[in-house]
This record gives structure tokens, sequence and C-alpha cells, in this order.
């Protein structure tokens, strides 16, 4: 017994200081400005000027990521979860291709994708438009929402699918009224991890927007630093507010993570 | 399509009919993505081949001319100072990553395998750092790395000039993209532990072999195919990380932690060169590639 709680307290130990960096951006954000970068090590007495100017300065940008990593949900799944349907459940001439191709596109590195989309951007008149960032931002989430909705389809039972083709309904029904319902918890998934991807997407920001109408909050924390060194308060509310996606996707799907961190990779 | 139909014998002509529709229907569920992947990777990566071979630069987009001129950016690029500095850096920025990615993540895995109190919560505790945007993950350690005010420094009663100094700052951006890492090798790791069979270990037990051995003769040659993995998919990512770097160091000081994709993105965004930046992309897939490929034989003796 004594040893199981020694186990624990290593692993308590062993957290303390893979969160640290976590910590630390907390308290920091927690404290006054000043010139003097030092902080102290915890933060007394609480200080919240710093989110005050966090969301003056950087508000508009959160907003501009809340948008553009919803549209890049809503264009991931609409085009995500069919195929995933179609590789999963149908027996298509090329379907291996497919998920192969997909494999592939993990080798493509986010710059080479950049490099061609801004010409591409600026002919069709795309660059710093959030249509263009949520299409771009929309590659981080689809090979991989594809594999990981695919490998839940694949445990549906023919039966569900044949019991509405039966009743007369066509796939597209079958799809919408069957399979939708039943994967939820793999769409939800796909869904969180897509919006994180988007949200946390720093090159297309860079790349594809050239002046302030569009900037995620990825891009205003990268200005802040270059411009502000002297409010480490403001910069750190600022990432502290730029991390809630990924603390509500640790809480919320928390026990989808682990799975979705090895999607489609292993299996 | 028809070959299927035919052999199914001479059928009514409905049934034909009926089969192609039905495979017309099928393939409208994954036409889409098959479009959305062509046009966002397979039409980017062939694009850029082609721009590697062109004269590609700020006045194309107004002339819309990007005269071919053939090997030219490849030999520039592999002439200038600066490439070879760039590929050793992402060479050891990537192999230095994944050794100790690898390393901690495994030592985590196999603490975490044992049952105890509240691990579960701690494993998904340990998560956090892979969720966090790599801009704030960056921009935290650069705070942490700090000469004069960082914590570290503080911490260790030092004045290392982690971020300042060229002999030092490919070995920061390192540490923090190992800290990023650790959470993805740990999970997966993991997830290849709980999958060993837990009869090979009794057998190990029953016949008296000790925790070295175990590893050895159990763990080890059970956990390979996910290991290979793990490794794989470490040197896809890592080679072509370029956030985190630009925004702890900016490739500085001294292009100490320029790497290749780093420098893509300086001579395609910075200078207006995009025939040259294409050129440098192609030379980072094929890196990774090389990488990939190389670890692969190394591990095909056998087992």
């Amino acid at each position: 017994m004594r040893h199981r709680w020694t186990a624990t307290t290593i692993g308590i130990v062993l957290i303390a200081v893979m969160l640290f960096p976590v910590y630390w951006m907390i308290n920091a954000s927690l404290q006054p400005a000043g010139t003097t970068l030092q902080g102290s090590w915890i933060p007394f007495p609480l200080d919240v000027s710093g989110y005050a100017t966090a969301i003056a300065d950087q508000g508009r940008n959160l907003l501009t990521s809340l948008v553009v990593a919803t549209g890049s949900v809503v264009v991931c799944l609409l085009v995500a979860a069919p195929a995933a349907y179609g590789l999963a459940q149908f027996r298509i001439r090329g379907s291996n291709a497919v998920v192969f191709g997909i494999l592939i596109t993990q080798m493509i590195p986010g710059i080479v994708i950049a490099n061609a989309l801004y010409s591409v951007y600026n002919d069709l008149g795309l660059l710093n438009s959030v249509p263009g960032l949520i299409l771009a931002d929309a590659t981080l989430g689809i090979p991989f929402s594809i594999l990981i909705i695919r490998a839940f389809m694949q445990g549906i039972p023919r039966e569900i699918v044949e019991a509405g083709r039966v009743d007369g309904a066509g796939h597209f029904r079958v799809f919408r009224s069957v399979i939708v319902p039943v994967s939820a918890n793999a769409l939800i998934t796909a869904g969180l991890f897509t919006f994180l991807f988007a949200w946390s997407d720093f090159l297309f920001a860079l790349t594809l927007t050239t002046n302030e109408t569009v900037r995620p909050i990825t891009l205003g924390i990268y200005q802040y630093i270059g411009a502000h060194t002297n409010q480490w308060n403001a910069i750190m509310a600022t990432t502290v507010l730029a991390s809630i996606p990924a603390a509500v996707l640790l809480v919320v799907a928390q026990r989808y993570v682990a799975a979705g961190a090895t999607g489609g990779a292993v299996k | 399509m028809t070959v299927t139909a035919t052999k199914a014998a001479p059928r009514a002509r409905t049934t034909h009919r009926w089969r192609q529709r039905e495979q017309l229907t099928q393939w409208l569920f994954v036409a889409p993505a098959v479009l959305y992947l062509l046009a966002f990777f397979g039409y980017p990566a062939a694009k850029n081949v082609t721009m590697s071979l062109q004269h590609y630069s700020t006045a194309t987009f107004y002339t819309g001319e990007a005269p071919f001129v053939g090997l030219e950016n490849y030999a520039k690029i592999v002439a200038s100072t600066i490439f070879t500095e760039a590929l050793l850096n992402t060479v050891l920025f990537t192999v230095g990553s994944l050794v100790g990615q690898f390393v901690i993540g495994m030592a985590l895995a196999l603490f975490f395998r044992r049952y105890f109190p509240l691990s579960g919560l701690l494993r998904s505790l340990l998560l956090l750092p892979w969720l966090l945007p790599l801009v704030v993950s960056g921009t935290v350690w650069r705070w942490i790395l700090d000469q004069d005010s960082g914590v570290l420094n503080e911490t260790l009663q030092a004045k290392i000039p982690w971020l300042t100094s060229p002999s030092v700052a490919l070995l920061a951006v390192v540490i923090v993209n190992i800290w990023v890492g650790i959470p993805f090798n740990t999970t997966i790791l993991y997830g290849g532990l709980q999958d060993i069979p837990p009869e090979l270990y009794e057998a190990a037990a029953l016949d008296g072999a000790g925790k070295v051995n175990t590893f050895r003769y159990i763990t080890w040659p059970q956990l390979r195919p996910v290991v290979n993995v793990v490794l794989v998919l470490g040197v896809v990512y890592t080679a072509k990380v370029l956030d985190l770097i630009l925004v702890i160091t900016g490739g500085g000081p001294a292009n100490a932690t320029q790497t290749i994709a780093t420098q893509s993105y300086q001579l395609s965004f910075q200078q207006f060169d995009f025939g040259q930046g294409a050129a440098m992309g192609d030379i980072l897939i094929l890196l990774s590639l090389v990488f990939a490929v190389i670890y692969l034989r190394a591990n095909r003796r056998p087992a």
C-alpha cells in the first residue's frame, strides 16, 4: 500500500516538473506589469491588469481565431465525415489509395503548402481573408479526422446500415439520420481536435495574411513579443487566454485525447 | 466498374444500371475529400516542384512571369554559406529532439504502466504541453530561458545566455522541443505497452527473468512496431518544425538555429524569392524521406 503511494508521489513530482512552464505562464499573467522582468514565484497580491490589457489589445484577434477555428471545424467535418463513412463501410475501388494518400499528406511540410498557397491565394484574392484561412487551416484537421472517424465507423455493424437501406432510405438519408447520430462521439472528438489545430495555427496565419485586417491570436502573440517585451504580464495573460481550447479539450474530451494522439497512426 | 457487371452474367439491364448508380453514389461520399486533398496537398506539392524550377519573385505577382531557370535555384541554395549550417542544424535538431523525447517518453510510459492512485489523472495532465499552441509554448519558454530575468538561470544561479549565444541556442530549442514532444511519445508508447499480453510477463516471471531481461526479451521486441511508428512520425514532424523556432529565436543568433524549414520560410516570405524557398521546401521533403528510410532500413534486421 505504501509502495503505491510512493509511486503517486513520484508521479506528482514528475508532472509538476513537466507542467512548470504552464504554472509559470499563469503565475506571470497575474502579476503587475513592470520594466523588471523578474517575477515572484507566487502571484501575490493578484493583479489582473494583464488580462485587461490583453483583452483590450488582443480581443479582436481572439475573436478572429474563434471564427477561423469554428469555420475550419465545419469545413473539416463536412468533408471528412462522409469520406470516413465511405472508406469504412463501402467497398470502393481505390479506397486503399485514398487512405495511403492521406498518410502521405503528413509528409508535406506546412511551409511547402504555404509557399504554393500564397501565390494561388494572391491570384484568387484570398490573402487576408477569413475564408482563405479557414480553408488552409482545415488541412490541419481533415486527414487526421478522416482517419479517426473511419476507425470508429469500421466498428458500426453492417446491420444498422442495411436496416436503414431496407426501409427504403437512400445512402445520404441513412448517413444523416443513422450514421451521424451513432458516431456523435467520434465526430465531436475530430471536431475538437480540428478546432485546436486551427486555433494553434501559426504558419498559415503568418504567411497568408499580410496586414492587420485578419489576425489570429497566434500571430497577435508573435507581434506582441516583438513589440512590448516590458509587458510580460499582458503577453502571458494572452497566452493563457490562447490556451483555453487546449484546457477545454483536456477536460471535456479527456478520454478521447489519448485515442486521438494515436489516431490512425498505429492501427 | 463494368467488369463486375458483365461477370455477374447477363442479368437484367436494370441491375446493371442500379449498380452503376450505386457505385456513383458511394463515390460521392469520398469525392469531396479527394478533391480537397488534391487541392490543398497534391496541388501545392506539385506547384512547389514547378516553382523551384522558376525564377519566382515579387515581380512575378505583378507581371505574372516566372521564367524557368532549370536547377539554378537548387544550385544557388546549395552554394550559399548558410545551407550547410541549416542542414546540420536540421539534423542535430531532429536527432536531438527525437532521442530526448523518446528516452524520456519511454521512461514515463514504463512508469505509468504501474497502477497507482491518481495515475490516470496524472497521465492526462501530462498531455497539456502537447495540446498547447506552439506559439504559446515558445513564448513562455522564451521568457523562462531569458538570460537576465529567466527563471531557469535564476534557479541555477547562473548567467547562461540560452538564446543569445550561438553555441547554446540550438541546445535551448532542442530542449523546448523535447518538452513539447514527450507527451506524444509517452501516450503512444503507453498504448503499445497496454497491448502486450500479460501472459508473456507471467511466463517470464515463472522463468525467473529479472527486470532488465524482461524488458530486453519481452517489452522491447513486442513494442517494436509501435516504436517504429513513433520514431518515423517523429522524424516527419520534427524535421519540419518551424513555428517554435521562429518564436523562440527567429533562427538566430547568427543563424545558429536556422533549419531547412526556417530557411525556406525566410527565402520565400522575407526575401520574396519563392523559387528558392520552394527548392528549399523540396529539399526538406527529401530530407525527411531519407531520414525515415534510413531508420526503417536500419531496423530491418531479423528480430
